[in-house]
Protein backbone atom coordinates (compact mmCIF):
# COMPACT_ATOMS: atom_id res chain seq x y z
CA UNK A 1 0.00 0.00 0.00
CA UNK A 2 2.84 2.26 1.44
CA UNK A 3 4.70 1.60 -1.98
CA UNK A 4 1.54 2.27 -4.40
CA UNK A 5 1.07 5.71 -2.21
CA UNK A 6 4.70 6.42 -2.86
CA UNK A 7 4.88 6.20 -6.64
CA UNK A 8 1.40 7.93 -7.05
CA UNK A 9 2.68 10.88 -5.22
CA UNK A 10 5.99 10.47 -7.33
CA UNK A 11 3.67 10.57 -10.42
CA UNK A 12 1.89 13.52 -9.20
CA UNK A 13 5.15 15.16 -8.84
CA UNK A 14 6.42 14.56 -11.78
CA UNK A 15 3.05 15.81 -13.44
CA UNK A 16 3.06 19.40 -12.74
CA UNK A 17 6.90 19.77 -13.67
CA UNK A 18 7.53 22.62 -15.40
CA UNK A 19 6.04 21.87 -18.83
CA UNK A 20 8.19 22.09 -22.65
CA UNK A 21 5.79 24.12 -24.45
CA UNK A 22 3.08 26.27 -22.75
CA UNK A 23 1.35 26.76 -25.71
CA UNK A 24 0.99 22.99 -26.38
CA UNK A 25 -0.44 21.68 -22.88
CA UNK A 26 -3.02 24.90 -23.22
CA UNK A 27 -4.38 22.95 -26.31
CA UNK A 28 -4.52 19.53 -24.40
CA UNK A 29 -6.25 21.33 -21.34
CA UNK A 30 -8.85 22.79 -23.31
CA UNK A 31 -9.48 19.56 -25.25
CA UNK A 32 -10.00 17.47 -22.14
CA UNK A 33 -11.92 20.36 -20.98
CA UNK A 34 -14.47 19.61 -23.35
CA UNK A 35 -14.46 15.98 -23.39
CA UNK A 36 -15.21 16.28 -19.29
CA UNK A 37 -17.09 18.90 -19.36
CA UNK A 38 -19.39 18.91 -22.62
CA UNK A 39 -19.47 14.69 -23.12
CA UNK A 40 -20.53 14.63 -19.32
CA UNK A 41 -23.33 17.18 -19.16
CA UNK A 42 -26.08 14.84 -20.60
CA UNK A 43 -25.80 12.07 -17.92
CA UNK A 44 -25.18 14.51 -15.03
CA UNK A 45 -28.24 16.57 -16.38
CA UNK A 46 -30.49 13.33 -16.49
CA UNK A 47 -29.57 12.05 -12.89
CA UNK A 48 -29.68 15.27 -11.26
CA UNK A 49 -33.11 16.28 -12.46
CA UNK A 50 -34.17 12.48 -11.39
CA UNK A 51 -32.64 12.31 -7.64
CA UNK A 52 -34.09 15.87 -7.36
CA UNK A 53 -37.31 14.66 -8.02
CA UNK A 54 -36.83 11.92 -5.92
CA UNK A 55 -35.64 13.24 -3.07
CA UNK A 56 -38.24 15.91 -2.94
CA UNK A 57 -40.70 13.33 -3.14
CA UNK A 58 -39.75 10.81 -0.46
CA UNK A 59 -39.26 13.83 2.17
CA UNK A 60 -42.80 15.11 1.45
CA UNK A 61 -43.33 11.52 2.23
CA UNK A 62 -41.78 11.47 5.17
CA UNK A 63 -42.72 14.73 6.81
CA UNK A 64 -46.21 14.30 6.23
CA UNK A 65 -47.71 15.34 9.42
CA UNK A 66 -50.16 18.27 10.02
CA UNK A 67 -47.52 19.37 12.56
CA UNK A 68 -44.78 20.20 9.92
CA UNK A 69 -44.69 22.21 7.49
CA UNK A 70 -44.75 21.14 3.92
CA UNK A 71 -42.04 24.15 2.89
CA UNK A 72 -39.49 21.47 5.40
CA UNK A 73 -39.38 19.60 2.08
CA UNK A 74 -37.91 21.80 0.19
CA UNK A 75 -35.32 22.73 2.84
CA UNK A 76 -34.57 19.36 3.46
CA UNK A 77 -33.99 18.77 -0.22
CA UNK A 78 -31.91 21.88 -1.04
CA UNK A 79 -29.95 20.99 2.05
CA UNK A 80 -29.17 16.86 1.01
CA UNK A 81 -28.81 17.84 -2.84
CA UNK A 82 -26.10 21.15 -1.98
CA UNK A 83 -24.21 18.72 0.93
CA UNK A 84 -24.61 15.22 -0.36
CA UNK A 85 -26.49 14.00 -3.62
CA UNK A 86 -25.18 16.70 -5.98
CA UNK A 87 -21.27 16.94 -5.59
CA UNK A 88 -21.45 13.01 -4.15
CA UNK A 89 -23.17 10.98 -6.52
CA UNK A 90 -22.31 13.29 -9.67
CA UNK A 91 -18.68 12.56 -8.76
CA UNK A 92 -19.34 9.05 -8.40
CA UNK A 93 -21.19 8.60 -11.85
CA UNK A 94 -18.24 10.91 -13.39
CA UNK A 95 -15.71 8.26 -12.30
CA UNK A 96 -17.53 5.64 -14.14
CA UNK A 97 -18.09 8.42 -17.32
CA UNK A 98 -14.64 10.33 -16.70
CA UNK A 99 -12.24 7.68 -14.78
CA UNK A 100 -12.54 4.97 -16.84
CA UNK A 101 -11.94 6.76 -19.88
CA UNK A 102 -8.86 8.39 -18.79
CA UNK A 103 -7.48 4.91 -17.29
CA UNK A 104 -8.37 3.43 -20.63
CA UNK A 105 -7.07 6.03 -22.70
CA UNK A 106 -3.61 6.39 -21.04
CA UNK A 107 -3.68 2.41 -20.24
CA UNK A 108 -4.01 1.88 -24.17
CA UNK A 109 -1.13 4.50 -24.72
CA UNK A 110 1.14 2.39 -22.54
CA UNK A 111 0.63 -1.20 -23.84
CA UNK A 112 0.99 0.22 -27.29
CA UNK A 113 4.11 2.03 -26.23
CA UNK A 114 2.95 5.45 -27.12
CA UNK A 115 4.18 6.53 -24.09
CA UNK A 116 7.43 5.36 -24.57
CA UNK A 117 7.08 7.42 -28.17
CA UNK A 118 6.79 10.53 -25.90
CA UNK A 119 9.62 9.79 -23.60
CA UNK A 120 11.52 8.72 -26.32
CA UNK A 121 11.23 12.17 -27.63
CA UNK A 122 12.31 14.13 -24.18
CA UNK A 123 8.73 14.78 -23.50
CA UNK A 124 7.83 14.88 -20.14
CA UNK A 125 4.94 12.14 -20.29
CA UNK A 126 3.57 12.31 -16.93
CA UNK A 127 3.41 15.93 -17.62
CA UNK A 128 1.68 16.16 -21.12
CA UNK A 129 -0.89 13.49 -20.72
CA UNK A 130 -1.90 13.87 -16.57
CA UNK A 131 -1.45 17.30 -15.60
CA UNK A 132 -4.36 18.56 -18.65
CA UNK A 133 -6.82 16.13 -16.91
CA UNK A 134 -6.24 17.08 -13.47
CA UNK A 135 -6.73 20.82 -14.20
CA UNK A 136 -9.90 20.05 -16.66
CA UNK A 137 -10.85 17.90 -13.30
CA UNK A 138 -10.53 20.55 -11.14
CA UNK A 139 -12.22 22.98 -13.24
CA UNK A 140 -14.84 20.99 -14.97
CA UNK A 141 -16.08 19.18 -12.49
CA UNK A 142 -17.03 21.52 -9.53
CA UNK A 143 -19.09 23.41 -13.12
CA UNK A 144 -20.94 20.45 -13.51
CA UNK A 145 -22.05 20.03 -9.47
CA UNK A 146 -23.49 23.46 -9.75
CA UNK A 147 -25.34 22.16 -12.89
CA UNK A 148 -26.39 19.29 -10.99
CA UNK A 149 -27.55 21.26 -7.55
CA UNK A 150 -29.56 23.85 -10.22
CA UNK A 151 -31.00 21.03 -12.08
CA UNK A 152 -31.69 19.01 -8.70
CA UNK A 153 -33.67 21.77 -7.34
CA UNK A 154 -35.11 22.05 -10.76
CA UNK A 155 -36.25 18.26 -10.65
CA UNK A 156 -37.83 18.91 -7.18
CA UNK A 157 -40.01 21.84 -8.81
CA UNK A 158 -40.99 19.22 -11.43
CA UNK A 159 -42.34 16.38 -9.04
CA UNK A 160 -44.03 19.17 -6.75
CA UNK A 161 -46.24 20.17 -10.16
CA UNK A 162 -46.36 16.86 -11.37
CA UNK A 163 -47.51 15.01 -7.69
CA UNK A 164 -49.05 17.69 -6.33
CA UNK A 165 -48.23 16.05 -2.94
CA UNK A 166 -46.66 19.52 -2.03
CA UNK A 167 -47.89 22.96 -3.26
CA UNK A 168 -44.54 24.42 -5.61
CA UNK A 169 -44.74 28.04 -3.77
CA UNK A 170 -44.33 25.58 -0.43
CA UNK A 171 -41.14 23.94 -1.90
CA UNK A 172 -39.75 27.13 -3.15
CA UNK A 173 -40.18 28.73 -0.18
CA UNK A 174 -38.97 25.96 1.45
CA UNK A 175 -35.88 26.58 -0.76
CA UNK A 176 -35.03 30.05 0.64
CA UNK A 177 -36.31 29.27 3.75
CA UNK A 178 -33.34 29.64 6.52
CA UNK A 179 -30.34 29.11 3.93
CA UNK A 180 -26.82 28.47 5.25
CA UNK A 181 -24.17 29.42 2.82
CA UNK A 182 -21.82 27.22 4.34
CA UNK A 183 -23.05 24.01 2.76
CA UNK A 184 -22.20 25.74 -1.02
CA UNK A 185 -18.55 25.94 0.71
CA UNK A 186 -18.73 22.22 1.71
CA UNK A 187 -20.32 21.67 -1.66
CA UNK A 188 -17.56 23.48 -3.45
CA UNK A 189 -14.64 21.81 -1.22
CA UNK A 190 -15.78 18.72 -2.15
CA UNK A 191 -16.79 19.04 -5.77
CA UNK A 192 -12.83 20.36 -6.20
CA UNK A 193 -11.15 17.44 -3.91
CA UNK A 194 -13.55 14.73 -6.18
CA UNK A 195 -12.67 16.22 -9.41
CA UNK A 196 -8.69 15.98 -8.09
CA UNK A 197 -9.10 12.34 -6.99
CA UNK A 198 -11.41 10.92 -9.51
CA UNK A 199 -8.31 12.10 -12.56
CA UNK A 200 -5.62 11.56 -10.45
CA UNK A 201 -6.49 8.32 -9.17
CA UNK A 202 -7.36 7.17 -12.56
CA UNK A 203 -4.47 8.67 -14.48
CA UNK A 204 -2.20 6.53 -12.08
CA UNK A 205 -3.49 3.16 -12.99
CA UNK A 206 -3.70 4.29 -16.40
CA UNK A 207 -0.16 4.85 -16.52
CA UNK A 208 0.93 1.76 -14.95
CA UNK A 209 -0.54 -0.19 -17.11
CA UNK A 210 1.56 -3.37 -18.18
CA UNK A 211 0.63 -5.88 -20.56
CA UNK A 212 -2.37 -5.79 -23.24
CA UNK A 213 -5.88 -4.68 -23.82
CA UNK A 214 -6.87 -7.01 -20.81
CA UNK A 215 -4.77 -5.10 -18.43
CA UNK A 216 -6.01 -1.97 -19.75
CA UNK A 217 -10.07 -3.42 -19.01
CA UNK A 218 -8.66 -4.47 -15.62
CA UNK A 219 -6.60 -0.65 -14.87
CA UNK A 220 -9.77 0.94 -15.70
CA UNK A 221 -11.97 -0.88 -13.22
CA UNK A 222 -9.73 -0.50 -10.56
CA UNK A 223 -9.20 3.51 -11.25
CA UNK A 224 -12.92 3.68 -11.01
CA UNK A 225 -13.57 1.43 -7.80
CA UNK A 226 -10.53 3.07 -6.01
CA UNK A 227 -11.34 6.13 -6.87
CA UNK A 228 -14.88 5.98 -5.71
CA UNK A 229 -13.72 4.43 -2.34
CA UNK A 230 -11.35 7.53 -2.12
CA UNK A 231 -14.90 9.49 -2.85
CA UNK A 232 -16.79 8.31 0.10
CA UNK A 233 -13.86 8.82 2.44
CA UNK A 234 -12.99 12.42 1.45
CA UNK A 235 -16.75 13.09 1.54
CA UNK A 236 -16.91 12.02 5.15
CA UNK A 237 -13.87 13.35 6.08
CA UNK A 238 -14.91 16.90 4.27
CA UNK A 239 -18.17 16.68 6.10
CA UNK A 240 -16.76 15.74 9.74
CA UNK A 241 -13.98 19.00 9.50
CA UNK A 242 -16.14 21.80 7.96
CA UNK A 243 -19.50 20.98 9.27
CA UNK B 1 28.85 7.01 -32.28
CA UNK B 2 26.84 5.05 -29.60
CA UNK B 3 28.83 2.77 -27.19
CA UNK B 4 27.59 0.62 -24.75
CA UNK B 5 30.17 -0.87 -21.94
CA UNK B 6 29.70 -3.57 -19.54
CA UNK B 7 25.71 -3.44 -19.86
CA UNK B 8 24.06 -5.70 -17.30
CA UNK B 9 20.22 -5.81 -16.86
CA UNK B 10 18.16 -7.82 -14.90
CA UNK B 11 14.47 -8.16 -14.22
CA UNK B 12 14.10 -9.40 -10.52
CA UNK B 13 16.56 -13.06 -10.41
CA UNK B 14 15.98 -13.42 -14.41
CA UNK B 15 19.32 -11.58 -15.63
CA UNK B 16 18.43 -10.82 -19.33
CA UNK B 17 21.75 -9.27 -20.68
CA UNK B 18 25.55 -10.01 -19.30
CA UNK B 19 28.24 -7.98 -20.22
CA UNK B 20 27.01 -5.90 -23.45
CA UNK B 21 29.67 -3.91 -24.78
CA UNK B 22 29.45 -2.84 -28.54
CA UNK B 23 30.17 0.48 -30.71
CA UNK B 24 27.11 0.86 -32.82
CA UNK B 25 28.85 3.06 -35.85
CA UNK B 26 27.93 6.60 -37.64
CA UNK B 27 26.25 6.27 -41.11
CA UNK B 28 25.98 2.31 -40.86
CA UNK B 29 23.12 -0.04 -40.35
CA UNK B 30 23.86 -1.63 -36.85
CA UNK B 31 21.51 -4.47 -36.47
CA UNK B 32 20.60 -6.50 -33.17
CA UNK B 33 19.81 -9.84 -34.17
CA UNK B 34 19.34 -13.06 -32.05
CA UNK B 35 16.06 -15.40 -30.95
CA UNK B 36 12.86 -14.34 -29.53
CA UNK B 37 13.83 -13.82 -25.73
CA UNK B 38 18.03 -13.25 -26.43
CA UNK B 39 17.43 -9.34 -25.25
CA UNK B 40 17.42 -7.53 -28.45
CA UNK B 41 14.98 -5.06 -27.41
CA UNK B 42 16.02 -4.50 -23.64
CA UNK B 43 19.18 -3.78 -25.33
CA UNK B 44 17.98 -1.31 -27.51
CA UNK B 45 15.58 -0.19 -25.08
CA UNK B 46 18.30 0.35 -21.80
CA UNK B 47 20.65 2.39 -25.11
CA UNK B 48 17.48 4.97 -25.54
CA UNK B 49 16.48 4.98 -21.63
CA UNK B 50 13.88 3.79 -21.14
CA UNK B 51 15.18 0.63 -19.03
CA UNK B 52 18.12 2.07 -16.78
CA UNK B 53 20.89 -0.53 -17.08
CA UNK B 54 20.85 -2.89 -13.64
CA UNK B 55 24.99 -1.77 -14.29
CA UNK B 56 27.52 -0.41 -16.87
CA UNK B 57 26.95 2.88 -18.92
CA UNK B 58 25.34 4.10 -22.28
CA UNK B 59 27.62 6.29 -24.28
CA UNK B 60 26.36 8.67 -27.14
CA UNK B 61 29.31 10.55 -28.68
CA UNK B 62 31.68 9.95 -25.36
CA UNK B 63 28.64 11.68 -23.15
CA UNK B 64 27.54 8.91 -20.50
CA UNK B 65 23.84 8.86 -20.92
CA UNK B 66 22.93 6.33 -18.19
CA UNK B 67 24.51 8.97 -15.45
CA UNK B 68 22.44 12.26 -16.70
CA UNK B 69 19.68 13.56 -15.02
CA UNK B 70 16.30 13.85 -17.03
CA UNK B 71 16.10 17.39 -18.43
CA UNK B 72 20.42 16.58 -19.23
CA UNK B 73 19.16 13.04 -21.32
CA UNK B 74 16.13 15.59 -23.41
CA UNK B 75 19.57 17.29 -25.12
CA UNK B 76 20.09 13.67 -26.66
CA UNK B 77 16.56 13.17 -27.36
CA UNK B 78 15.72 15.42 -29.19
CA UNK B 79 18.56 13.98 -31.30
CA UNK B 80 16.83 10.53 -31.62
CA UNK B 81 14.25 9.51 -33.49
CA UNK B 82 12.38 5.64 -33.33
CA UNK B 83 10.01 3.51 -34.82
CA UNK B 84 8.63 1.31 -32.94
CA UNK B 85 7.09 -2.05 -33.26
CA UNK B 86 3.90 -1.35 -33.22
CA UNK B 87 4.95 2.43 -34.94
CA UNK B 88 3.26 3.75 -31.34
CA UNK B 89 1.47 6.66 -33.17
CA UNK B 90 -1.01 9.09 -31.31
CA UNK B 91 -3.94 7.70 -32.00
CA UNK B 92 -5.75 11.22 -31.32
CA UNK B 93 -3.78 12.99 -34.13
CA UNK B 94 -3.72 12.86 -37.28
CA UNK B 95 -0.86 11.71 -39.46
CA UNK B 96 -0.04 15.14 -40.07
CA UNK B 97 -0.28 16.29 -36.48
CA UNK B 98 1.92 13.26 -35.55
CA UNK B 99 4.80 14.20 -37.65
CA UNK B 100 4.41 17.97 -36.36
CA UNK B 101 4.20 16.98 -32.87
CA UNK B 102 8.01 16.75 -31.92
CA UNK B 103 8.35 20.29 -33.90
CA UNK B 104 5.63 22.12 -31.53
CA UNK B 105 7.38 20.68 -28.47
CA UNK B 106 11.03 21.58 -29.50
CA UNK B 107 11.01 23.89 -32.32
CA UNK B 108 10.21 27.60 -32.58
CA UNK B 109 9.52 27.33 -36.20
CA UNK B 110 6.18 29.11 -37.54
CA UNK B 111 2.92 26.92 -38.59
CA UNK B 112 3.62 27.25 -42.68
CA UNK B 113 7.37 26.12 -41.84
CA UNK B 114 6.29 22.99 -39.46
CA UNK B 115 3.82 22.15 -42.65
CA UNK B 116 6.33 22.27 -45.10
CA UNK B 117 8.70 20.07 -42.75
CA UNK B 118 5.71 17.40 -42.47
CA UNK B 119 4.39 17.19 -45.89
CA UNK B 120 8.58 17.05 -46.90
CA UNK B 121 8.93 13.81 -44.67
CA UNK B 122 5.50 12.65 -45.42
CA UNK B 123 7.09 12.44 -49.62
CA UNK B 124 10.07 11.08 -47.98
CA UNK B 125 8.23 7.86 -47.13
CA UNK B 126 6.28 8.13 -50.43
CA UNK B 127 2.74 8.96 -48.29
CA UNK B 128 2.21 12.17 -49.98
CA UNK B 129 -1.56 13.39 -49.54
CA UNK B 130 -2.52 11.03 -46.16
CA UNK B 131 -1.74 14.08 -43.61
CA UNK B 132 -5.66 14.28 -42.86
CA UNK B 133 -6.26 10.46 -41.70
CA UNK B 134 -5.92 9.26 -38.53
CA UNK B 135 -3.61 6.07 -37.40
CA UNK B 136 -6.75 3.77 -37.42
CA UNK B 137 -7.30 4.67 -41.25
CA UNK B 138 -3.51 2.98 -42.43
CA UNK B 139 -2.19 -0.15 -43.17
CA UNK B 140 0.44 -1.55 -41.31
CA UNK B 141 2.82 -0.66 -43.91
CA UNK B 142 1.82 2.58 -43.80
CA UNK B 143 1.50 2.98 -39.87
CA UNK B 144 5.48 2.30 -40.20
CA UNK B 145 6.31 4.74 -43.16
CA UNK B 146 4.69 7.38 -40.74
CA UNK B 147 6.52 6.39 -37.96
CA UNK B 148 9.38 6.99 -39.61
CA UNK B 149 8.40 10.07 -41.10
CA UNK B 150 7.88 10.96 -37.55
CA UNK B 151 11.40 9.31 -36.26
CA UNK B 152 13.08 11.87 -38.72
CA UNK B 153 10.97 15.05 -38.80
CA UNK B 154 13.78 16.68 -36.18
CA UNK B 155 16.47 15.50 -38.41
CA UNK B 156 17.60 12.56 -36.17
CA UNK B 157 21.46 11.99 -35.26
CA UNK B 158 20.76 8.80 -34.03
CA UNK B 159 17.43 6.18 -34.72
CA UNK B 160 16.15 3.24 -33.34
CA UNK B 161 14.09 0.83 -35.31
CA UNK B 162 12.44 -2.24 -33.30
CA UNK B 163 11.34 -4.77 -35.75
CA UNK B 164 10.76 -2.94 -38.87
CA UNK B 165 9.09 -5.81 -40.70
CA UNK B 166 6.82 -7.38 -38.02
CA UNK B 167 3.64 -8.02 -39.48
CA UNK B 168 4.65 -6.70 -43.08
CA UNK B 169 4.69 -8.94 -46.39
CA UNK B 170 8.16 -9.65 -47.40
CA UNK B 171 7.61 -6.44 -50.72
CA UNK B 172 6.61 -3.77 -47.57
CA UNK B 173 9.73 -5.27 -45.53
CA UNK B 174 11.97 -4.43 -47.88
CA UNK B 175 10.85 -1.13 -48.79
CA UNK B 176 10.53 -0.51 -45.58
CA UNK B 177 14.46 -1.88 -45.37
CA UNK B 178 15.40 0.44 -47.98
CA UNK B 179 13.72 3.06 -46.88
CA UNK B 180 15.94 2.75 -43.75
CA UNK B 181 18.96 2.10 -45.37
CA UNK B 182 18.33 5.48 -47.70
CA UNK B 183 17.34 7.51 -44.43
CA UNK B 184 20.80 6.93 -42.76
CA UNK B 185 22.90 7.52 -45.54
CA UNK B 186 21.16 11.15 -46.58
CA UNK B 187 21.35 11.85 -42.68
CA UNK B 188 24.34 9.73 -41.77
CA UNK B 189 22.48 8.62 -39.07
CA UNK B 190 23.60 5.99 -36.28
CA UNK B 191 20.81 3.65 -37.06
CA UNK B 192 20.25 0.59 -35.04
CA UNK B 193 17.60 -1.85 -36.01
CA UNK B 194 16.44 -4.80 -33.70
CA UNK B 195 15.28 -7.38 -35.78
CA UNK B 196 15.33 -11.20 -36.44
CA UNK B 197 13.91 -10.70 -40.06
CA UNK B 198 17.00 -12.86 -42.40
CA UNK B 199 15.92 -10.39 -45.13
CA UNK B 200 17.03 -7.34 -43.29
CA UNK B 201 20.04 -9.08 -42.01
CA UNK B 202 21.65 -10.18 -45.55
CA UNK B 203 20.00 -7.09 -47.25
CA UNK B 204 21.20 -4.16 -44.76
CA UNK B 205 23.15 -4.89 -42.59
CA UNK B 206 26.58 -2.89 -41.95
CA UNK B 207 27.15 -4.07 -38.88
CA UNK B 208 25.71 -7.27 -36.81
CA UNK B 209 25.58 -7.83 -33.42
CA UNK B 210 24.28 -11.49 -32.39
CA UNK B 211 22.79 -11.99 -29.07
CA UNK B 212 22.70 -15.54 -27.75
CA UNK B 213 20.86 -15.85 -23.72
CA UNK B 214 21.86 -12.50 -23.13
CA UNK B 215 25.08 -12.03 -24.39
CA UNK B 216 26.75 -11.00 -27.23
CA UNK B 217 27.70 -13.90 -29.18
CA UNK B 218 29.01 -13.17 -32.81
CA UNK B 219 30.16 -9.52 -34.15
CA UNK B 220 30.32 -8.92 -38.20
CA UNK B 221 28.76 -8.33 -41.37
CA UNK B 222 26.35 -9.40 -43.83
CA UNK B 223 29.34 -10.46 -45.60
CA UNK B 224 31.05 -12.48 -42.71
CA UNK B 225 27.91 -13.97 -41.71
CA UNK B 226 27.07 -16.66 -44.16
CA UNK B 227 30.50 -17.85 -43.73
CA UNK B 228 30.93 -17.84 -39.93
CA UNK B 229 31.82 -21.04 -38.48
CA UNK B 230 29.55 -19.83 -34.90
CA UNK B 231 27.55 -22.76 -34.06
CA UNK B 232 24.51 -20.84 -32.39
CA UNK B 233 24.44 -17.94 -35.01
CA UNK B 234 24.31 -20.85 -37.87
CA UNK B 235 21.16 -22.40 -35.97
CA UNK B 236 19.80 -19.09 -36.06
CA UNK B 237 20.72 -17.47 -39.45
CA UNK B 238 20.47 -20.84 -41.42
CA UNK B 239 17.63 -22.52 -39.55
CA UNK B 240 14.97 -23.31 -42.45
CA UNK B 241 15.77 -25.36 -45.33
CA UNK B 242 15.91 -22.71 -48.14
CA UNK B 243 18.31 -20.80 -45.75
CA UNK B 244 20.69 -24.36 -45.37
CA UNK B 245 20.03 -24.77 -49.42
CA UNK B 246 20.84 -20.98 -50.07
CA UNK B 247 24.47 -21.47 -47.97
CA UNK B 248 25.10 -24.32 -49.76
CA UNK B 249 25.12 -22.17 -52.80
CA UNK B 250 27.22 -19.64 -51.42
Amino acid sequence: MFHSLGRYLLLLRLSFKKPEKLSVYWAEIMREMVSQGVGSLGIIAIISVFIGAVATVQVAFQLSSPFVSQSIAGSVSRDSTILEFSPTISALVLAGRIGSSIASQIGTMRVTEQIDALEIMGVNAPGYLISPKILSGLTMIPLLTIVSVVLGLSGGYLACIVSRDIAPTDYIFGLRDSFKPIIVTVCAVKSVAFGFLITSVCSYFGFYTSGGALEVGQSATKGVVFSCIWILFADLVITSVIL
Amino acid sequence: MIETQHIYKSFGDNEVLKDINAQLRPGRNNLIIGTSGSGKTTLLKCIVGLFEPTNGDVLYDNQNFTDMHFRERVHIRKEIGMLFQNSALFDSMTVEQNIMFPLNLFTDMSKSEKLDRANFCLERVNLKDKNKLFPSELSGGMKKRVGIARAISMQPKYLFVDEPNSGLDPLTSILIDELISEITAEYNTTTVVVTHDMNSVMGIGDHIIFLYNGQKWWEGTNKEIAHTDNKELNNFVFASPFMKAAREKL
